[in-house]
């Protein structure tokens, strides 16, 4: 049942990456982005990540998509004539370039040598406390540092994006 | 070993005073510039007179001490930066900071309105400072910072009145010969360091002591050593450049280059006495070098017409004396001198100074003359200075000088040759005291008909220096009266411990074996001598004015030859620097230009062509940066991969 | 249970996507969604490894990754307007004047 789950969304994921990257409409690579995002955060819940997930679909689909969306409509976008750049052979090499990178990975995905050292987190200890409630504690105490961090981040991010949408070029 | 947590404080007043008034002088005016040039001094004066007093009624032997902080440390080279307070450092400090403020109190009136005054104070605290830090460093390396302290105040001195060129020349001479000295006296200490693997004094000291007399290494290494006293304390061959600092302002030639600067290289050999006395032959090359130098400058002096110009002899002369003294090892005779000379040689510039301050700027005794009824104050105070300075019994001078002549006689490492140059350079400097003292205050009035009527006596804030110091020129002998004269030598009994180990390195065989008789003849033959020199000037110059003119006719050609100063300063033009400016020249044509210039301009050429070539690679475009990250990428994980 | 390998081939998959789209797409709007489609290969990495580690730190790590996409996504946009106000275009081909 789970692996047939992981094919079905693995397969649907994959097929909206592709279609992002080759629609001609920025609307349509948008929504097929959505597509992709909802299915990973369906894998994400196949892994026992529930709060992950939801934050998956709120923050990514939900309001980072709605922000592409917004631009999109501001600048009114037409089609493009042409998907891929004018200058072919530089594509052709940056495809081959990905592709090398993609073997590489799958070699170092299949011949690695073991993994990290096992927590005890195991889903059944999970389960007791809850998913959510562990991510809390983990993220207010071992990582309250980064967490404050975060917030400045993303703090600057707001005051940066006003100040460059307000000013007039 | 005691130790004195204030000690610093001493540097630290003078060392505020000068930032106090480089900074902010400018802003507050020459009122704060002179309250704060003098006030700080005069702190310092009072604490050295307050620790001399501490250590005088403290137990002989004592030494105070304060540890700063940890300087450097890399490898096994360690320094401390700390302080010490022995009685020869004492001696130095209340020179330095009592002869400081009066020459500071001076300043005050002679530099009245110099548009440079703020910094004038400036330099003088800061030199003040250095000098401090000099006599009280606890190893050679904090030694070399006051002595290169020292030595840039000076120099930025004697240029003080930069915009001529003249003296902007003759800062350039001071600052290359001293460093010429500096060079010796810094190879000196990386020998130290080289053999003791220390630069503290105590520690080095006590090492070679171990060495024993005669070591090649202390021999080489008191040798450097003095090269660095002789460029400071201007000595044959390098005493060129103190006649040329003479166009600093006379307060400045008064202290750095009559009292305190100078005197360097004595208290440095008096400080290392231990090394100098286990180097025996160095101690005879001191010897010999200090006594020549001494009749040598007494010579030119004899027909210079610059009064200050006759004083920078008159001090190469008594620096000279210095080096006779710590040379056949009477060290507590030589910082004796030292400190009369201080006294003696002070008053005397300042009085030069007052002279020249009275008729506007001349300094030539040709155009003096009949000064008495115009400066009596100066004049008093200056036939005060030339007593001691030519050795009237009962004046400092006197007291000195005979205990030096008397040791370059007696000592182990003296002889009669010695003693017989020293008693000539005696009476040759009672010749040209007496001579610039006629010229200038005695006589007919010979001068130039503008300056005649402007002739006046110097401010009050001028001539109490004067009268103070001339006190102590009178009466600074009377601290060392030697046994012979129903004294008890007390300042050769402060300096003793300082000197504890000269024992144990020299079986003192001295004075027992001259009979007291020696002693009075020998003395007697100086003050005769001295005199003599006295009454012939006495003649020449005042009753039968003529006779100087005719002899410098019939002996026109050594007239000439000591006017022109021997003529060193040409054969040092001809010898050395002509053929070094020459050397340069071809390095500068051939080997710099061509060759220097042309690597560095050839390297930039590479660059720059590499550059133009290069830059095509920013294209602009984001995706071939991209492109490149990804590629970038790649490679670190192949490299991984295959690796 | 679904093999990690599988899970990490999936999201090398979905990453070399997003880096064809990087590379290739000529609107920046497109190309800013192809970075995300890259961060959020990564993100499941962590997660499975957060799964199959028994370790709840790599779900943090995704939310902090989140969050610097939030960020980097708001001031992108803003970037891409703020050009688009001058240049008329959102054709990285022709927004090429950062060179010598």
């Amino acid at each position: 049942m789970e692996i047939f789950l992981f094919y079905i969304f693995g397969a649907l994921a994959v097929a909206a990456a592709v279609l992002v990257v080759t629609q001609k409409n920025p609307i349509y690579s948008a929504i097929f982005l959505i597509l992709t995002l909802f299915s990973v955060a369906v894998l994400f819940l196949l892994l026992n990540a529930q709060f992950v997930a939801a934050v998956q679909v709120l923050v990514y689909a939900g309001a980072i998509m709605i922000l592409f969306l917004f631009a999109i409509m501001l600048l009114n976008i037409k089609y493009e004539e042409k998907v891929f750049s004018k200058r072919m052979n530089l594509k052709i090499v940056s495809i081959i370039i990905s592709i090398i990178l993609f073997f590489e990975l799958t070699y170092v995905i299949f011949f690695r040598e073991g993994l990290g050292i096992k927590g005890d987190l195991t889903p059944d200890v999970v389960a007791e406390t809850g998913n959510v409630e562990l991510v809390g504690k983990i993220l207010y105490t071992k990582y309250l540092f980064p967490f404050e961090v975060a917030s400045l981040v993303l703090l600057v991010a707001m005051i940066g994006v006003i100040v460059l949408a307000k000013r007039k070029f | 070993m005691e130790y004195l947590p204030t000690l610093y404080l001493l540097i630290l007043f003078p060392l505020a005073g000068a930032v106090a008034n480089g900074f902010l002088g400018k802003k507050f005016g020459d009122k704060f510039v002179s309250w704060v040039g003098c006030s700080v001094i005069g702190f310092s004066f009072l604490l050295s007179y307050i620790f001399l007093s501490k250590l005088i009624s403290a137990r002989p032997g004592t030494v105070y001490f304060q540890r700063l902080f940890f300087w450097i440390g890399a490898g096994d080279f360690n320094v401390e930066a700390g302080l010490t307070l022995d009685s020869l450092s004492a001696v130095m400090i209340m020179v330095v900071t009592g002869v400081g403020f009066m020459i500071h109190i001076y300043s005050v009136g002679y530099m009245h309105k110099d548009p440079g005054y703020a910094r004038y104070f400036a330099y003088i605290n800061l030199f003040v400072a250095s000098m401090l830090i000099l006599v009280l460093a606890d190893s050679f390396l904090l030694m070399f910072v006051g002595w290169e302290g020292v030595g840039l105040c000076s120099y930025l001195l004697i240029v003080f009145w930069y915009e001529d060129k003249k003296n902007a020349d003759a800062g350039k001479k001071a600052f290359i010969v001293n460093r010429i000295g500096d060079c010796g006296f810094l190879i000196g200490m990386l020998l130290i360091f080289a053999q003791f693997r220390s630069l503290d004094f105590g520690t080095v000291f006590t090492r070679a002591m171990e060495l024993g007399i005669g070591n090649p290494i202390i021999v080489a290494i008191t040798l450097l050593l003095f090269v660095g006293a002789v460029g400071k304390s201007a000595q044959l061959p390098l005493y060129v450049w103190l006649p040329d600092a003479m166009q600093g302002p006379t307060p400045v030639s008064s202290l750095i280059h009559a009292a305190t600067m100078v005197t360097a290289g004595v208290y440095m050999i008096a400080r290392c006495y231990i090394l100098y006395l286990s180097a025996p032959l160095t101690m005879t090359i001191v010897a010999i070098v200090g006594v020549a130098t001494a009749i040598f400058a007494a010579t030119i002096g004899l027909v210079q017409n610059d009064i200050k110009r006759v004083l920078a002899y008159s001090t190469i002369s008594q620096l000279g004396y210095m080096f006779l003294a710590v040379g056949v090892g009477a060290f507590s005779a030589g910082i004796f001198h030292l400190m009369t000379h201080a006294f003696f040689k002070g008053l005397l510039f300042l009085g030069a100074g007052s002279v020249i301050h009275g008729l506007a700027g001349e300094q030539d005794l040709r155009y003096m003359g009949g000064l008495k009824k115009y400066m009596p104050v100066t004049y008093w105070t200056f036939l005060v200075a030339v007593l001691a300075i030519t050795g009237i019994p009962g004046f400092s001078g006197f007291f000195s000088k005979d205990e030096i002549l008397w040791n370059a006689f007696s000592s182990p490492m003296g002889n009669s040759v010695l003693w017989l140059v020293g008693v000539a350079t005696a009476g040759l400097t009672a010749l040209y005291m007496f001579r610039l003292f006629y010229m200038t205050f005695l006589g007919s009035s010979r001068f130039k008909p503008e300056k005649e009527h402007r002739i006046h006596e110097s401010p009050k804030i001028m001539t109490i220096p004067l009268v103070i110091l001339g006190f102590f020129a009178a009466v600074g002998g009377w601290f060392g009266i030697p046994n012979k004269l129903g004294g008890s030598n007390r300042f050769a009994k402060f300096l003793e411990p300082s000197f504890e180990l000269r024992k144990y390195i020299i079986r003192d065989t001295s004075n027992g074996e001259h009979s007291l008789s020696l002693e009075y003849i020998l003395m007697f033959i100086s003050i005769i001598v001295v005199l003599i020199g006295w009454s012939i000037v006495h003649q020449m110059y005042l009753k039968k004015t003529d006779i100087p003119l005719k002899i410098a006719n019939v002996f026109s050609r050594s007239y000439k030859l000591l006017l022109n100063k021997y003529y060193v300063d040409e054969i040092y033009q001809a010898v050395i620097i002509n053929p070094f400016i020459k050397i340069s020249n071809i390095f500068w044509k051939a080997v710099d230009i061509k060759i220097v210039d042309g690597l560095v301009n050839g390297t930039a050429n590479v660059f720059l062509s590499a550059g133009e070539r290069l830059r095509k690679l920013q294209t602009g475009y984001i995706q071939e940066y991209a492109l490149s990250l990804i590629l970038g990428t790649v490679i670190i994980i192949g490299y991984f991969i295959f690796k | 249970m679904v093999p990690l390998d599988n899970y990490l081939i999936l999201s090398g998959i979905l990453f070399t996507i997003g880096v064809i789209g990087v590379l290739v797409r000529r609107n920046v709007i497109v190309i800013f969604m192809s970075i995300e489609l890259m961060l959020n290969a990564v993100n499941l990495t962590f997660i499975a490894f957060s799964r199959y580690l028994n370790s709840i730190d790599g779900q943090i790590f995704v939310l902090m990754v989140m969050v610097v996409a939030a960020a980097e996504v708001a001031v992108g946009l803003a970037l891409i307007i703020a050009v688009f106000r001058i240049k008329k275009t959102v054709n990285v081909d022709e927004i090429n004047i950062l060179k010598w």
